[in-house]
């Protein structure tokens, strides 16, 4: 960083500098260390329980040892690094310089945000590393909240201070999109990523209490023995799973949604069409948003509870899956008569695209309720979420941090590679998932350490692809943080990209603009000629 | 390599065939997408030689066509779906009982008769089968994939599982709720015999010179005195015959409808719904039963009077 | 940029925002969308409280007549007091009224302080009368065990419920004690007073929810 002009990255250098940042864009960097260490640490404990597998009676770990490498792999993946890879990273950096914004509203609020999740992490990872936890993700009581040897408070309460960055960061997003947008920035100009990220902001805001409520009430059950969720004692353990799914099913958008955002960015920059059916991807947006808290009961199909429940939200679980279609429609139409580049960041949507339609269509399986009661917590299950959020959530977020890394860091990595890059991702991950969804309906129950030999063929397929998976996330780190010293100037817009993210230089002044921009084009309008 | 599991009960043909249908549906439209993206990225790709000419920006038809479509096809589905599991969650009234208690890491399975077995279920081939199932720890889950059918397991109360079996031969059962460190090892497998073969071997289960009287439930009613009270007529207790599944009107005016849940409430915590028309005066048996005999009385008292039970001699 | 503009020393706020206004306006805003988390947050206890009442309402009727109708009353009549001078000290600070601010703010701290000490009394007596859920717990019932785990259900509710709300209330006296130090330093003008305002959406909020908890946990028993 030896250019002479002053731009966030060199406006100081000290330790102090970052920690005691209030800038959105450093604060996006510090999440950005944040969740790739957590997403390492979650993707180490996937590559043992793999190997694991690897055979029918696995002797690898014990078994008590795998109950707590899926649990820890299961909390950090979801809780420390879906929920909030794309809004804290590419949401801080970019919401805005989007709409043309100096901050957030509330940056101190925003740094807060920041530690809170941290000392979430360190609760839930070093109760990791005094002995773990063996709860699985879900924490399903009574198991979690009496029967369990290991240390469920601390990761709970973990989890819970975590929920609460992810609150003050849902508000701080609110609070900026709807007082700061930038003159003529009117709500129908806003980019669809900033729709995905106001629209999840929400999401944050009205199911995370729920969880952190939840979770409170299996903390305190387990110090004060009291009888909440303890059948024992008079509680019902299916309240606790209404609890935990009126979140965790809406953070299955949070995790979804913001990708989806990114797609809608990169898909008309790299077929220079304007986004088909502008209008139709906000309603579906937000058609995701509020029917995704209707759904929770989907996953409490043969958990006792009423068939009459069972039907209304197997229906309305079909109803959701319509916006999503809607989406995937409108992406592929851009397409028509664009003029489609194949950069790297394309190949990532392009390939979650595929991804999370094969994702969404396996949805149905499950949402189909004679079906379900077979698929129900197999292996069929496994497959269908990583298709959303590792085949959807997770391309979208590394083809988003391609996208925006010449802005965010000024340079260019070399595309040859990160399109290699991109297909070894894309074959590695069908080759570790797909095979689940046949082993999953043969009957495959999920969290087994160890699995009958008729199982094993699909097994392998999936270590197998696992490994190539695995070296598919070290090339990118490799390359970016290459390119973050050594690599070429990218210039201030190399995609020739719309939105103001793009008229501002590369990497972004301090107050992000030189002057305050004046919005008076419609989104993404690659047709007009204005970018080449 | 098998791409599905060995099929063995009525409905599971069905929930095969619905789940075959749903693969050709998501091929179908999984290709659809796909072929439509490549011959798009080829056909627009840069530097390609293309009428790009007034491309539209919306088109609403469109949006409505491909909104109308898919939920139709989807509603067909879930008619399908809702048929098939409201008719694995309902047991003809004839189908033979038997019970299922799960604890960490074991299954234990009684039939009517008393016959007991750990981590094995034999039934008979071609007739209903209802499973009466609960857990004396956390929550567990019954899982048959040769049935296509699982229950979760809850402690301290009841869900119900059934199936007709339709091939001879034994198929794994799985705990498919995560239920601790043994949870992989909670395997056992369903024996399918045919009835005459069945009924030997329900007989053979039998102690030679053991009194006539084996259902374990029926047992406890007597020896418990519970029909001292809950007499035909004229007792301080409600009549107990055939009350399963009948709707009772409790004494707050409240009604119940009398399943496992309720009765097995009555037994342990007998003042929380009191029947209108008796006085609150029945004793709590909680602590003087084991959670398995509560599960046996539970499912006499379901059998008994309903024309599938002998009424026992006060 | 027009903040820029302005010399850093008298600039009354702060540099992200374009003016006060807007400053102003997203505060509100921000407290608004946090008092909807809130909502939620104790929706949840709410929800739970709801079924389990559904489940056994015999046994919280019973329950709920050993709480202390007379100290739970006397609390809300404080706590809506304490709103009232809540609404004085905006209209105070509105009309730049700093001695009569500082004043307003230290009575509803004591107001707010005074609920706590009332609700302290209450929670002593229940946990000497033994209705602490936990192993100390007792409740005489014709038929031992089973009311008795139905009715320590209401209390672990009751004692979450009414907990959560202090530790809110305590918070908001803390709050209010950081505004009152700067009001005394002069810093609220007619023209500037957002954080007193948005202190006071908190507190009103803070006093909502004992509204709905009120008759949930002192007045479903009936006629004691």
């Amino acid at each position: 960083m030896s250019d002479a002009r002053a731009h966030y990255l060199n406006a100081g250098h000290s330790m102090r500098s970052w920690l005691l940042t209030k800038d959105h864009k450093r604060i996006a960097l510090l999440y950005l260390a944040s969740v790739t260490a957590l997403f390492f640490v979650g993707g180490s404990a996937a590559v043992m329980f793999r190997l694991q597998l690897l055979t029918p009676h696995g002797h690898l770990v014990l078994p008590e040892t795998y109950n707590k490498l899926f649990t820890l792999h299961g909390i950090v993946m979801v809780f420390f690094f879906l929920v909030p890879a794309v809004p804290t990273v590419l949401g801080n950096f970019l919401i805005p310089l989007m709409i043309g914004a100096k901050d957030l509203a509330f940056p101190r609020i925003n740094l807060l945000s920041w530690y809170l999740f941290i000392a979430g992490a360190a609760l839930a990872l070093g109760a990791t590393l005094y002995g773990g936890v063996d709860t699985g993700w879900t924490f399903y009581t009574p198991y979690s909240s009496v029967f369990s040897n290991t240390y469920v408070v601390a990761t709970v309460m973990g989890i819970f201070v975590a929920g609460f960055s992810s609150i003050l960061t849902g508000l701080n997003f609110i609070v900026t999109i709807h007082k700061m947008r930038a003159p003529g920035l009117r709500w129908f100009r806003l980019p669809l990523f900033v729709w995905a990220i106001y629209a999840t902001s929400f999401m944050f805001v009205l199911a995370t209490p729920v969880l952190a409520m939840a979770l409170l009430l299996v903390g305190l059950e387990r110090v004060l023995h009291l009888g909440i969720f303890n059948p024992a004692l008079g509680g019902d353990p299916l309240l606790f799973q209404h609890f935990f799914w009126f979140y965790s099913h809406p953070a299955v958008y949070i995790m979804v949604l913001p990708a989806m955002g990114v797609i809608s960015e990169l898909i008309p920059c790299f077929s220079r069409r304007r986004l088909f059916g502008y209008e139709f991807v906000v309603m579906a947006t937000f058609g995701i948003a509020f029917l995704g808290f209707l759904v929770w009961g989907h996953h409490m199909f043969v958990s006792g509870q009423s068939a009459f429940a069972g039907l209304v939200f197997s229906f309305l679980s079909f109803v959701v899956a319509v916006p999503s279609a809607i989406k995937v429609f409108n992406w592929t139409a851009t397409l028509y008569k664009g003029r489609i580049r194949f950069h790297t960041p394309m190949l990532y949507a392009l390939g979650f695209i595929g991804l999370f339609t094969i994702g969404g269509l396996t949805g149905l399986f499950l949402a189909t309720l004679g079906v379900d009661v077979h698929v129900h917590d197999t292996y069929f299950v496994i497959a269908h979420f990583h298709y959303i959020m590792v085949g959807g959530s997770v391309m979208a977020y590394l083809g988003g941090i391609h996208y925006w890394w010449p802005k965010i860091s000024g340079k260019m990595y070399p595309d040859a590679l990160g399109r290699w890059a991109a297909v070894l991702i894309f074959v590695g991950f069908n080759l570790t998932f797909f095979p689940q969804f046949i082993v999953g309906y043969l009957g495959m129950p999920r969290r087994f350490y160890m699995y009958p030999p008729e199982f094993q063929v699909y097994n392998v397929f999936s270590t197998a692809g696992a490994s190539i998976l695995a070296l598919g996330y070290l090339l990118p780190l490799g390359y970016l943080l290459w390119s973050f010293w050594y690599g070429p100037d990218a210039g201030d817009n190399p995609w020739g990209a719309s939105g103001l993210e793009w008229k501002t230089s590369s990497p972004p002044p301090v107050r992000n603009f030189e002057t305050k921009p004046v919005v008076d084009e419609e989104p993404y309008d690659y047709e007009g000629g204005r970018y080449g | 390599m098998r791409f599905v599991p060995p099929l063995a009960s009525v409905i599971g043909s069905q929930v095969d065939g619905l789940f075959w249908f749903l693969c050709g549906l998501s091929a179908f439209f999984a290709a659809l997408i796909a072929g439509t993206i490549l011959f798009f990225c080829i056909r627009y790709r840069e530097g390609a030689d293309a009428d790009r000419s007034h491309p539209p920006p919306r088109n609403l038809p469109l949006e409505l066509t491909w909104i109308a479509i898919p939920f139709a096809i989807m509603l067909g589905v879930y008619w399908r779906g809702a048929q098939l599991f409201l008719r694995e969650r309902k047991p003809p009234p004839d189908a033979q009982q038997v019970l299922v208690v799960a604890k960490q890491w074991m299954w234990k399975t009684q039939q009517s008769n008393g016959r007991a077995e750990i981590n094995e279920l034999h039934v008979p081939l071609g007739r209903p089968t209802k499973l009466l199932m609960t857990s004396q720890d956390v929550i567990h889950s019954f899982f048959v994939p040769a049935f296509r059918l699982k229950q979760d397991v809850l402690p301290d109360r009841y869900t119900t599982l059934w199936f007709t079996p339709t091939r001879v031969g034994e198929f794994r059962f799985f705990c498919s709720q995560y239920c601790g460190m043994g949870h992989a090892s909670m395997i056992g497998r369903v024996v399918v015999m045919r009835p005459k073969d069945f009924e030997k071997w329900l007989a053979s289960g039998r102690t030679p010179g053991a009194p006539q009287e084996q259902d374990p439930g029926r047992i406890l009613f007597r020896r418990k005195g519970c029909v001292a009270c809950h007499r035909k007529v004229d007792g301080q207790g409600p009549p107990l015959e055939g009350i399963f599944g009948k709707t009772v009107l409790l004494s707050d005016g409240r009604t119940i409808v009398a399943d496992e849940d309720y009765l097995l409430e009555s037994i342990l915590y007998p003042a929380a719904k009191i029947v209108a028309g008796y006085p609150n005066i029945m004793p709590s048996y909680k602590g003087q039963l084991t959670p398995e005999e509560e599960s046996q009385l539970v499912s006499y008292l379901e059998r008994y009077g309903t024309g599938r039970q002998k009424e026992p001699r006060p | 940029m027009k903040g820029d503009g302005m010399a850093e020393s008298t600039r009354a706020f702060a540099e992200q925002f374009d003016d006060p206004l807007q400053q102003k306006e997203a505060a509100q805003a921000g407290m608004w969308v946090f008092l909807v988390t809130e909502v939620l947050f104790f929706g949840a206890l709410l929800t739970a409280y709801t079924v389990y009442r559904h489940l056994y309402p015999a046994a919280f009727r019973e329950a709920s007549r050993r709480t202390d109708l007379a100290l739970g009353s006397i609390n809300t009549a404080v706590l809506l007091t304490s709103s009232f001078t809540m609404a004085l000290c905006v209209h105070a600070a509105k009309t730049g009224r700093r001695a009569a601010l500082v004043a307003l703010l230290a009575l509803t701290m004591a107001l707010g302080a005074g609920f706590l000490a009332i609700k302290g009394v209450e929670w002593a007596r229940e946990i000497h009368e033994h209705l602490l859920p936990g192993p100390s717990f007792e409740f005489p019932s014709a038929y031992p065990g089973e009311a008795g785990r139905q009715a320590q259900l209401f209390f672990v509710l009751y004692f979450v419920m009414t907990g959560v709300h202090a530790l809110h209330l305590v918070i908001g006296i803390v709050l209010l004690g950081v505004l009152a130090f700067f009001a005394a330093l002069g810093r609220y003008r007619s023209d500037y007073y957002t954080p007193v305002e948005v202190a006071g959406l908190y507190w009103h909020f803070v006093d909502i929810v004992w509204i709905f908890l009120y008759p949930l946990l002192y007045l479903v028993g009936g006629p004691r």
